[in-house]
């Protein structure tokens, strides 16, 4: 308390000072805030609701529990493991008539599906005939089909009949029920998500390397340039930039195609035979190619904006000091310009991570990302799982934005 | 063109008529043409109500989204035989019922005159298009014959196009494996089958183009991109028939389906919807759909109907995939099959194609 003031300031009515000055400041922030309050509902409603409402599926999914109340009591009084009794049948044989009733049987098979594939017509036909069979159920339900013993249906039951459930995040982890029902690495030939995952990051951290090596020049170009060659240059950049991405993407595929501009080019300059056109769409360079076309934009306006404020005197100095060319660069203009680099690499480092139709026109079968898997499975209608996928690539990102921070620092970040 | 006519008309129509006009969902290019002709205008004739055609590359999961949503825009979406029957059992779909729907021109009544299997709860078919091949005559002068040439670069080289996804494509390598059609969903339901039939797609993998939308393999092969693709057959026939392109249809091997209308839960004009799904699978409309695409009518009453393409002089049964001549070898697609294996099938087909 030394530093406090040995006589408190007052107002000229009498309050202390640093009250009066509290209240007034907070009633300022307060009319600041109903400021932004059509904006923060605005992002909460259109944002944050849906995107978490989605993000919920990824853990929840009532499409068994929500219509089989008596088996999820057996799998409560019955402990993990333990065979499926005369009473487990009777109570499957209960909901199974249920929801011939309530018309569920293809939603909770789907559910079920998800895990123990080619379930859904089991449960179908097992729910047209459950109200007519007879005890002992057990019997009964083997004679409909036989599957209904085996391990893998009933433990995928016990975890479906919880509404919550990792399930989803399993299966995006490339594992599936074994025989028994336990979760097991899937097969060679099935695994499919991490490899995904993988390949996204680094086609992105690929286009992103490119990107930055191609706009470097142009933005410097753009910010040394006398200002009326240099907006004529720039709207070169942004012409792109205002068309549409399908536009571009289609663009692309007329020029890339193997009956397109460029193989024609070097077909008729004779660089190459007719058999022997090179495939530069459909494949994974596709993706690259047309990505790095359609994220350029994001790094070059960053990297202008940043070289723009950057006093070319400094680098006039270096040289008169006796610097070498590559020595100023590398240690007086690099450095200024790396608020630039950094916001201009995330920026596209980000968009890329999450580019979809882009893949989908022109990465044929190997330039597909995650994202694409996520559009699949939002179309086939696993939205669970699409979410599970959504959930575990914006954790990824955003564990990439925190090593980000703690690397570089995001108030070094410098978007213009 | 016509679908810009047909849409402004539908638009202007809709700012005087409030909301009575219906918007039907389905697949684009030549087949929304061909219904927009038999369908859409007619009805717009007969009844002075509007038509709004919207296209999709599938409507079936933009149905199911709609009516999760509790926001439903389309009164009527054309789907595969598998979506309609799953929609249909998730209670998405308004209950139509082959007895509501008229009785054929010859009076036959509808549950006789359809197709077998053709009328579900909740849908009713239109026509039967199949998943057949073709290539580009100008490459192959002495062209494929069997579906076996399709997978065989040896004999046949050159690019291929099929489309990206496990659907048809599997039944078709099992067939070029030399598994007779009456085994294929026996064979495609074991391990061993399933491994048989990627082992096919294999051979072609590397030159391989995979489409996403109905338009593209006829675009493909126009291109010159690709040399054989794998399409719906009325694409082919409508390139080939209407623009004249050096397209031939490879039909050893086709595998055959339903498409079907249905009406969402929740459709904004789900009375008016139905009345149109009536008028539009009417003995007379199936027919005349088949001037315009070479897909073959749902009712028994339509077939003696069909005649000459719009052209007034191309004769369509013979590019009708229920043709006697095109059905030596061909496959009804199985719905009950798909129900059970589409989502461990299409995983293990997105997984084949991401590994290198």
């Amino acid at each position: 308390m030394a530093d406090a003031p040995a006589t408190e300031l007052k107002t000229s009515d009498g309050r202390p000072l640093r009250a009066a000055l509290a209240a007034a400041q907070s009633r300022a922030r307060r009319r600041a805030f109903l400021l932004v309050v059509p904006l923060l509902a605005f992002v909460i409603l259109t944002f944050v609701v849906p995107i978490g409402y989605m993000l919920k599926r990824s853990f929840e999914h009532d499409g068994f529990s929500a219509s089989a109340p008596s088996l999820a009591v057996w799998f409560a009084a019955n402990p993990k493991g333990a065979a499926p009794d005369e009473a487990a049948y009777a109570a499957l044989v209960s909901d199974l008539a249920k929801m011939q009733v309530d018309k569920t049987p293809g939603q909770a098979g789907t559910r079920i599906n998800y895990t123990v594939p080619g379930t859904i017509s089991l449960f179908k036909s097992a729910a047209r005939k459950a109200k007519d069979l007879t005890p002992p159920f057990k019997e009964a339900m083997l004679e409909l089909d036989a599957k209904w013993a085996e391990p893998a249906i009933w433990m995928a039951m016990r975890e479906a009949s919880s509404s919550y459930t990792t399930d989803f995040y399993r299966v995006a982890a490339d594992q599936k029920r074994g025989p028994d029902g336990s979760w097991q690495r899937g097969a060679d030939n099935e695994r499919i998500y991490l490899f995904l995952f993988f390949k996204t990051f680094l086609l992105s951290g690929a286009v992103t390397l490119i990107c930055l090596l191609l706009a470097f020049p142009i933005a410097h170009l753009l910010a040394t340039l006398p200002v009326s060659k240099s907006s004529l240059l720039m709207i070169l950049v942004l012409l792109p930039f205002w068309t549409s991405l399908l536009v571009r993407t289609s663009a692309w595929i007329a020029i890339l195609q193997e009956q397109g501009i460029i193989n024609d080019l070097m077909y008729s300059t004779g660089l190459i035979a007719d058999d022997s056109r090179v495939r530069m769409i459909y494949n994974q360079t596709g993706t690259v190619i047309v990505m790095t076309h359609i994220l350029l934009p994001f790094m070059v306006l960053p990297l202008f904006s940043v070289m723009r404020t950057i006093p070319p005197s400094y680098a006039r100095a270096a040289r008169s000091l006796g610097a070498t060319s590559w020595t100023t660069f590398r240690r007086v203009y690099l450095p200024q310009t790396l608020p630039g680099i950094a916001a201009g690499s995330l920026l596209v480092f980000i968009l890329a991570v999450g580019y979809y139709i882009t893949p989908a026109l022109v990465g044929g079968a190997d330039g597909q990302l995650i994202s694409n898997m996520i559009q699949f499975h939002m179309a086939k209608s696993n939205w669970s799982l699409a979410a599970a996928l959504a959930a575990m690539l914006l954790l990824a990102v955003m564990v990439l934005y925190w090593l980000y921070d703690r690397l570089i620092g995001i108030d070094r970040l410098k978007l213009g | 063109m016509k679908k810009i006519l047909i849409l402004s008309t539908a638009l202007s129509g809709m700012a005087f008529t409030a909301s009575a006009d219906v918007t039907v969902m389905s697949w684009g290019g030549a087949y929304t043409a061909s219904q927009v002709e038999a369908y859409h205008k007619p009805y717009t004739a007969a009844t002075g109500k509007a038509v709004v055609s919207v296209d999709s590359d599938n409507p079936a999961p933009a149905v199911k989204a709609m009516v999760e949503a509790g926001n439903v825009t389309v009164d009527v979406a054309d789907v595969e035989y598998a979506d309609a029957v799953r929609l249909c059992d998730d209670g998405m779909l308004e209950t139509i019922g082959v007895d509501t729907l008229p009785p054929g021109a010859d009076g036959t009544p509808a549950a006789e005159d359809f197709l077998p299997g053709s009328v579900t709860d909740c849908a009713v078919s239109t026509i039967v298009f199949s998943t057949i091949f073709a290539y580009d005559t100008t490459k192959f002068p002495e062209g494929p014959t069997t579906i076996a040439d399709f997978f065989d670069l040896e004999k046949f080289p050159g690019k291929r196009a099929m489309r990206n996804g496990a659907k048809a494509n599997l039944e078709m390598a099992l067939m070029a494996d030399g598994v007779p059609a009456a085994d294929v969903y026996a064979t495609l339901a074991t391990p061993e089958g399933v491994d048989r039939a990627f082992a096919e797609l294999d051979k072609i993998k590397k030159d391989t183009i995979w489409w996403e939308a109905g338009a593209q393999p006829p675009q493909l092969l126009a291109d010159g991109e690709v040399a054989m693709t794998t399409a719906y057959n009325g694409r082919i026939f409508a390139a080939a028939a209407a623009e004249g392109k050096p397209f031939q249809t490879v039909w050893d091997g086709q595998v055959y389906e339903f498409d079907l209308f249905v009406v969402p839960k929740g459709a904004p004009n789900a009375a008016e919807a139905i009345e149109f799904v009536k008028f539009a699978t009417s003995t007379q409309a199936l027919a005349d759909q088949a001037k315009w695409i070479s897909y073959g009518p749902a009712r028994k009453s339509s077939a003696p109907l069909v005649g000459l393409y719009q052209d007034g002089k191309t004769e369509m049964a013979p590019y009708m995939p229920t043709n006697p001549a095109n059905m030596t070898n061909a496959l009804g697609s199985s719905y009950e099959f798909w129900v059970d294996h589409d989502s461990e099938l299409n995983e293990r087909f997105n997984a084949w194609l991401a590994a290198n």
